[in-house]
Formats: C-alpha cells, structure tokens, sequence
C-alpha cells in the first residue's frame, strides 16, 4: 500500500501525485519508472515513469494523463488514499554525460518523464534547450520546472494558444540546423511524435534517444509484451529499455502493437463514463431526497 | 472422443468390489492387479470450456482405496526413486488403503510440502509413475498406480477436514533469511528455513505470491485457493511477505546483507524473457507470448470481464505454437475465453510431446485440434498490422536425436498457409537477467542461469538460488526439491555462524 501524500490537478486531463515509496525514492535515477496499480485484484498495472523524487522524504513523484479506464481510476484518489501497488524503480536509467549540448523535446504529457532527464543532464554540465509541446495551452505542463533548468526555453501549440503555433519538429529542425548541431536530442511524447522527431534528426545525424510507452504487464522481462523491433532485433521496453536509439525503433510496428486493445479500451472507456453517469446521477437522487 | 481413461465401473459397482476385497485377509498380487485403474471424475468436456472452474474432481474415497489396493507395495519400492523428493509412496498408499488420511499425509509432509499442488501438477507419468511396477507389469505406464491422484486426495481430505497442521517452529535465532521470489522454490526455502527457527521475509514482484503457480497455471488446473492457503500458512508460521518489491531493482541484492541485516538470501527467481522463433511477423498484432497471455488471464482476472480493467484480445482462431504444458494451458485457456478454433502447432506427434499426458488428453476431449508435424516459417499480416495467418511447413520424423526423441525433418515444397488471427508463442523461456545485470559478482553460466554447486551455493557467500533460475525451465516439484536443499545448505551455515 502506498499513500498519496498531496495531488494537484495540472490541467483538465493531467495530475500529478506524490506517493510514499521510500525504497524507490531512494534507487531510483532518471528515467525509470514505476508501474501502479490502484486495485491488486482487479486493477490494470500502468506504468508512469517517476517525474520526480525526495529520497529523504521517502516520496516519488508521478505525473498522468487521464487517457482511459485505469488512469481515470487513478486520477479520483485523493490525498490520503492510497494505491494498493507500486513496483519499480523499473527499466534502465538514462546514461547521462557531458555530452556539450543536449536538446530536450516533451511532448505533452512526455514533459513530465523529460524533466529528471534534463535535470540531470543539466546537473551534468551539459548546455540544455527545451522544446515543450501539446495540443493546446491546457495540456502544456512543466513550463515553470523547465524554465529553471534550461538554457533555453521553446514553448509550441498545435492550435497556437500558447508561445509559437507550431509542431515540437519545426523548432527542432532549427536547433538541427545551426553549426554546431546539437550534441543529442532526447523526444519523449506520444510515440507519433517522437516517430517525427526520429525523422528530423535523422538527416542531420544527430543521435537521439525515445523513451518508449509499450504496454506493459509485468515490468520485470516475464512476458514480452512491451516488445519492439529495434535495428531488426525484438528487444524488450521494461529491461532493455526504455530508452532506445529513436533512429532505429521501428516506429510503424510500435504505433500498431499500441492499438492491440484500442477498440476494448474505447469500450471499456465508455463503460466507465456511464457508471460516472449512474452514479451521478444517483447522487443527485439522493441528495434531492435529502432535501440538500 | 478420445478418452484417456478406461474400465470405468459405477459407483454402486466400485462400493462392492472395494467391500469384497476389504474382506479378504491378504490380497494376492493377481487380485491387486485385476482392481481397474480408477478413473479420474472430471466436469464435462462441453460444460467445462465455459468456466475455469477445476477439469478434474479428485476421488472420491471408494475410489481412493479402490487405487491404493492396486498397490503391491514393492519391497525396492522403484516409484521411490522416480519421485524427485523421495516421498515413500508405498506407506502413504497403504493408509489410504485404511483411510487413515492424516497417517498418510503425515508420511508425504516428511519430504514434499506442496502435495494439494503435486498431486495436480506433476509429470507424473514422467516421475513416480514411470518405473512403478505394475504399469510395468501391465505393460503400459497408465495403468500404474494412480500415485499423484492419491497424492492430491490426501492433501484434499485433509484441507477439506480443516486440519492445518503446522510444523513445530524452533525459538528464535536472531538470524534473517530473505527469499527473493515466491514461487515452489522460495515457498519451500522459506518453511524450512523458518521451522529452524531463523525470521524469515519473502520479497516478491507482483503483487501475489506462488510465482507461476498463481500467474501461469490456469484456475482450471489448480485452483489458486489451494496456493494461497499455501501462504496463508506460511504466514501463519511466522514468514513475512513483502510484495511489489524487485531485488535488483527496489532493493539491490547486496544491500540486504549490508543494510538490511540479512545473513543469508535464497534467490527463486524463476525463468525469464519468453523465447520467440525469430521468424517474420512475431511483433504483429495479435502475438502473443503465453506468459503474457495467460498473466493477463489468470493473475490479471482479465476474463472477468465486468470487473478487471485488464482487456483481453478478442481472438476466433488461434494458432498455439509449442507441445508442453504451456502450451495446452494456453490453448485451453483461449477455448475458455471465446476462441472459436484452437490449434496447436508441433513440430512432432503426440507420443513426443512434453506436455503432462492428462493434459493433452483434456486439450483433446475439449476440441482443441492439434496440427502435428508442421511448424511455421512466417507469420503473415495485413496493412493494418494485425495477424492474418500463419505460413507453415509439413515435417517427418527423422531418425532419434540426442534427447531421444525422433527429430522432425521438414518436407521440401510442403508450404501452405492457414487463417488465424491470433499466434500465441509457447516456447519456454530465456533466463531473467534482471539479477545477473544489477550484480556482477552473481556468476550465470552462457544461458543465464545461476550457477550453484550441489548444496544450491551460488557465487556469493551466503547466497543461495534453486528453481528454473537454475535448471531453466523445469517443473514445481524440481524446483521444490532445490529449494529443499538448500533451505538444509542455509541452516547449515546459519547454525555455524
Ligand atoms: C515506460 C512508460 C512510462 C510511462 N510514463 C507515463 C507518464 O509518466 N505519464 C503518463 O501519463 N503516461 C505514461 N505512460 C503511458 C501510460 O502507461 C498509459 O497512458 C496508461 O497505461 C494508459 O492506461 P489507461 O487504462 O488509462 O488507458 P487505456 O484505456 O489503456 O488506453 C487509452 C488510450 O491510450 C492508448 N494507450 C494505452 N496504453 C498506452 C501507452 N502505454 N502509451 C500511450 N498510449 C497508450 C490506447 O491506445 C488508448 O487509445 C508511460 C508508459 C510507459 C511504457
Ligand atoms: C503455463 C505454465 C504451466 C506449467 N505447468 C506445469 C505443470 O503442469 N507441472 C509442473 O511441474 N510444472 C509446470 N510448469 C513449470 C513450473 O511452474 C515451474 O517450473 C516452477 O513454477 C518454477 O518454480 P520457481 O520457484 O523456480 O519459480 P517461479 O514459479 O517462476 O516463481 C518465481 C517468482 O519470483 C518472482 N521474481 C522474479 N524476479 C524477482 C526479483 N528480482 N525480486 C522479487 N521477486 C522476483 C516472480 O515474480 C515469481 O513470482 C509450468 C509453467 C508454466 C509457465
Ligand atoms: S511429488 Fe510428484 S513425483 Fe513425487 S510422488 Fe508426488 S506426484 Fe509423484
Ligand atoms: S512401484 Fe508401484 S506398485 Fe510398487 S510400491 Fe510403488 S506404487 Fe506401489
Ligand atoms: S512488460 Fe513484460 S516483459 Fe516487459
């Protein structure tokens, strides 16, 4: 059992938690992740990768996108409450070095798991630009954590509510092209965006790594199910990754093994709206009879 | 319908026969061997694929002493030495021969601590049933007796009676043992370990204990009831359970010795990564590991449709590539969850498959088709990057190979294709190498499994490891049967230092 120690709504569809999980606070370093589940019987086990952490404190910090069933679950635990399960620190921490200039993109909700990695890269005394991006000024998150680690700030919408209307390639394109170009670029976001990242570096050869959002069951290497094609190999995400080479990811199978329960979830997702629904609505009955 | 069973008599017709040679003074070996094998009762093939509730219903006690008077009760006792632990078959048989269940469970919990799970589980025709006897004398390995059934009949009457007897525990030690992984080779680390007295705590990553008994082998096939009783008495005893806690990871395997004041750890991590066929189109949609097809089902309650939030993939036809075990669970399991048609594909016949042969007649009685003598060479998909189909190629069988088994030969020219649009991958497991990754001092041989000496010593002092982490995928009672060698190497050196 851990216990959600505070949350904050972020945005319309994104929260972050602070969750009691000394052990992991303590091991884990940037870009691993934990997977939650909120119910050990019944309860889908999600991974979210640790935004942040407080070894002395004993609490990691996790930052979601309500997107289905399980995160909607998650998002209606208060403070107080708390998850049944919590594994990790999984998956291998980003290698960090002074690699001169390193080149962060966060694409919506990927902001959150960019940040420890920009935070160390910066500790590591690399020179660091962010580029943040997401559909509208709502979903932009991390803006002020990011301002106080980063050289240089980019801010995009795709709708233009927010700093440039633009898509995170087109900054990143431009960072690519001044001399020297960057040293490495790290995408992190949703994998369609990360794909077009890949594509934009790829001709300046400059090297840049994904942080890769399989679905996952165990997070351990037991099942497989987080597989991807790297280089023409199948490589698992929880142990070999998350991280990979972006320019060697095959993202087309990704994006497609991504959608195995698209139609399920779309259901289950429903589902769930209409219980919320019922519920209300039994709330409001009650009330009413109460005379509230 | 191809049943695996013969002889069967009616209840009214086994009470006599079972009456008329309790009567008898002394049975004769001939009168011993003219008593049929007794039948094992199971739900109905066309009822049970709509539930996972257990296929097989255990004896009822007419038929338990029916069984245990086949015993001749061999002076060399050879099934003995066909039993990875030793139990003494021939003495717990003759209890239940006169309903003494507590003597005889008394007799099995000398050497095997899991005998509800056992009995339902073990190869037995591979194991204590292999050199018994009177199969040999009957010329045929399932006519022997019926040694695991008996097995779990004893274990059942006993839980059924709510007798738990719990073993005696030594005072305390102050020394702490930590068991990494809860499967057959931890559980049975940690009872011994704990009957000595020392605390013991069992680190496990999910967020349930019995390894691949809770997450692998389907409900239909052993009740996850009877796990969880295992550890419910575990704890009972004494042992504490830490779940979602990965060594290596949460916790790095030294730091238990360092800051955690273990003085001796027993790694039972189980296998690993599922293996794949590096054949084109395994990253389509719709492949999947068994591991992960069965973790979802069982583990995960993913067939529970209105409750678990775990989604299961709607399949018509699956294709089940392997001939072990894993394989038939899978297969059953997918019969379960609404396939239309389930094959399995092996790459040789029925007399070679690894599968336990209770197993493979269950698969049988329940429709599953199996496509004997072909193997893929492709799976095929479409645009949209979902399974379509497999690519196979016929075999024959060549002449024996090293494991003895005849080994198939592929027919040149024999390509066909056939629709499916599910491909589950049952063809074991590499080693985990989550451990060996995260402490270099941990020795691994080229597969990635811990190498032990014979008292299960791995590399580092004061750790110890057994089960398929060292053996590669081998069965719960091998593991079991580690795990009890090492718990005596632990106390051992606990008692030393
Ligand atoms: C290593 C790793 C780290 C992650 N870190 C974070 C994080 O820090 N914050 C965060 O919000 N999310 C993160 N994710 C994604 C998160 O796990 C999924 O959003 C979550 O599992 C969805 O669960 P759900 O039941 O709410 O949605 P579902 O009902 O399962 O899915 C809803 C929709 O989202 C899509 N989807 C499902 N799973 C994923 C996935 N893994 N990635 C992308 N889309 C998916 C589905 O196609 C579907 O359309 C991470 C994933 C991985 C593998
Ligand atoms: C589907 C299937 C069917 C089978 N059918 C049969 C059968 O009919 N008869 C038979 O005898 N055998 C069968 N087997 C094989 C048998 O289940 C295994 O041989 C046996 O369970 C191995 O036991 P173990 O204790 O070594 O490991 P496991 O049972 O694999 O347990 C290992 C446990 O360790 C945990 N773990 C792993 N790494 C860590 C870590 N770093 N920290 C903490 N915990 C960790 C895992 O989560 C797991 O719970 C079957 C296997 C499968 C997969
Ligand atoms: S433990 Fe397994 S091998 Fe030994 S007697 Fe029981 S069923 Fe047979
Ligand atoms: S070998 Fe068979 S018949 Fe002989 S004692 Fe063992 S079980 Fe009984
Ligand atoms: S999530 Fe199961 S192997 Fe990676």
């Amino acid at each position: 059992m851990n216990k959600i120690i505070a949350k904050e709504r972020l945005s319309e569809e994104v929260y972050k938690i602070v969750v009691h999980a000394p052990w992991i606070a303590k091991e884990r370093k940037a870009g691993q992740f934990v997977i939650v589940q909120r119910d050990i019987d019944y309860g889908e086990r999600i991974p979210l990768t640790i935004a942040d952490a407080d070894a002395q404190a004993g609490t990691i910090t996790l930052i979601f996108q309500t997107v289905g069933e399980s995160t909607h679950r998650l998002a209606e635990l208060e403070k107080g409450d708390s998850i049944q399960a919590v594994l990790g620190p999984l998956g291998n921490p980003t290698h960090i070095e002074q690699f001169g200039w390193v080149v962060g993109v966060g694409g919506g909700i990927g902001a959150a798991p960019l940040y420890p990695i920009a935070q160390a890269m910066k500790q590591a005394g690399n020179r660091l630009t962010i580029i943040l991006g997401a559909r509208t000024k709502e979903l932009l998150i991390m803006e002020e954590e990011m301002r106080a680690v980063a050289d240089e700030l980019i801010l995009v919408t795709d709708d233009g509510s927010y700093g440039t209307k633009a898509l995170v390639t087109e900054p990143l394109k431009t960072l690519c092209e001044r001399s020297p170009a960057p040293d490495l670029v790290v995408a992190i976001g949703p994998p369609i965006m990360m794909k077009f990242c890949a594509a934009t570096t790829k001709p300046f050869n400059v090297p840049t790594l994904a942080s890769l959002n399989t679905i996952m069951i165990d997070g351990t290497g037991m099942c497989g199910g987080c597989r991807v094609t790297v280089g023409g190999n199948t490589k698992f995400v929880c142990v070999d990754g998350p991280e990979f080479d972006a320019h060697q990811v095959d993202w087309d199978n990704m994006l497609k093994r991504l959608s195995t329960y698209k139609n399920l979830e779309a259901q289950h997702h429903a589902l769930y709206h209409e219980e919320a629904c019922k519920l209300n609505a039994a709330i409001q009955e009650a009330e009413k009879h109460a005379g509230l | 319908m191809n049943s695996y069973y013969e002889n069967k008599l009616t209840t009214n017709e086994e009470k006599a026969l079972l009456d008329e040679l309790l009567a008898k003074e002394n049975l004769t070996p001939k009168d011993r061997m003219a008593i049929p094998v007794q039948e094992m009762p199971v739900q109905d093939p066309d009822a049970r694929i709509h539930t996972m509730s257990e296929v097989a219903l255990g004896y009822t006690k007419t038929q338990a002493q029916l069984e245990a008077l086949r015993c001749l009760q061999c002076k060399t006792a050879p099934c003995i030495k066909g039993c990875p632990v030793n139990i003494n078959i021939p003495a717990f048989i003759a209890k239940i021969a006169h309903d003494d269940i507590q003597g005889a469970a008394a007799i099995i919990r000398e050497t095997n601590l899991l005998p509800a799970i056992c009995g339902r589980v073990c190869p037995q025709e591979k194991q204590c049933q292999e050199p018994c006897t009177l199969g040999k004398s009957l010329k045929d390995v399932g006519k022997a007796v019926q040694i695991g059934r008996l097995e779990r009949y004893v274990a059942d009457r006993e839980r059924a009676q709510g007798i738990i007897a719990l073993p005696d525990i030594a005072p305390p030690t102050g020394k702490k043992v930590a068991i990494v992984g809860s499967g057959p080779a931890g559980l049975t680390v940690a009872a011994d370990v704990r009957r000595n007295g020392h605390e013991v705590v069992v680190f496990e990553a999910f967020q349930k204990g019995g390894g691949v008994m809770v997450y692998g082998i389907p409900e239909f096939r052993l009740p996850k009831a009877i796990v969880q009783e295992e550890i419910s008495k575990l704890e009972k005893m004494g042992v504490r359970f830490e779940y979602n806690t990965l060594i290596g990871k949460t916790r790095p395997l030294m730091a238990l010795f360092d800051e955690d004041g273990f003085d001796a750890v027993f790694l039972g991590v189980g296998a690993g990564l599922p293996k794949f066929m590096n054949i084109p189109g395994e990253n389509l949609v719709g492949v999947f590991s068994a591991n992960e097809y069965l973790t979802r089902a069982n583990l995960m309650r993913a067939w529970d449709t209105g409750r678990a939030a775990t989604p299961l993939f709607p399949s018509k036809r699956v294709a089940v590539l392997g001939g072990g075990n894993v394989a038939m669970d899978a297969a059953r399991m997918a019969k379960r969850l609404g396939a239309e048609e389930v094959h399995v594909v092996y790459r040789r016949t029925r007399d070679e498959m690894p599968a336990r042969a209770e197993e493979v007649a269950h698969a049988f009685e329940e429709g599953i088709l199996f496509d004997f003598l072909s193997n893929p060479i492709e799976i095929l998909g479409n645009e949209a990057g979902m399974v379509t189909g497999l690519r196979l190629l016929r075999y024959s069988l060549g002449e024996p190979d090293a494991s003895g088994r005849r080994s198939p030969v592929p027919i040149p020219g024999s390509e066909h294709d056939e629709i499916f649009d599910t491909v589950i991958v049952a063809l074991g497991n590499e080693s985990n190498p989550l451990l060996a990754r995260t402490t270099p001092e941990l020795a691994v041989d080229k597969h990635g499994h811990i190498i032990v000496d014979e008292e299960q010593r791995t590399s580092i002092e004061g750790v110890w490891a057994g089960g398929d982490i060292v053996l590669g995928a081998a069965t719960v009672i091998l593991a079991m049967g580690e795990g009890r060698r090492a718990a005596a190497s632990i106390n051992r050196f606990l008692a030393e230092h």
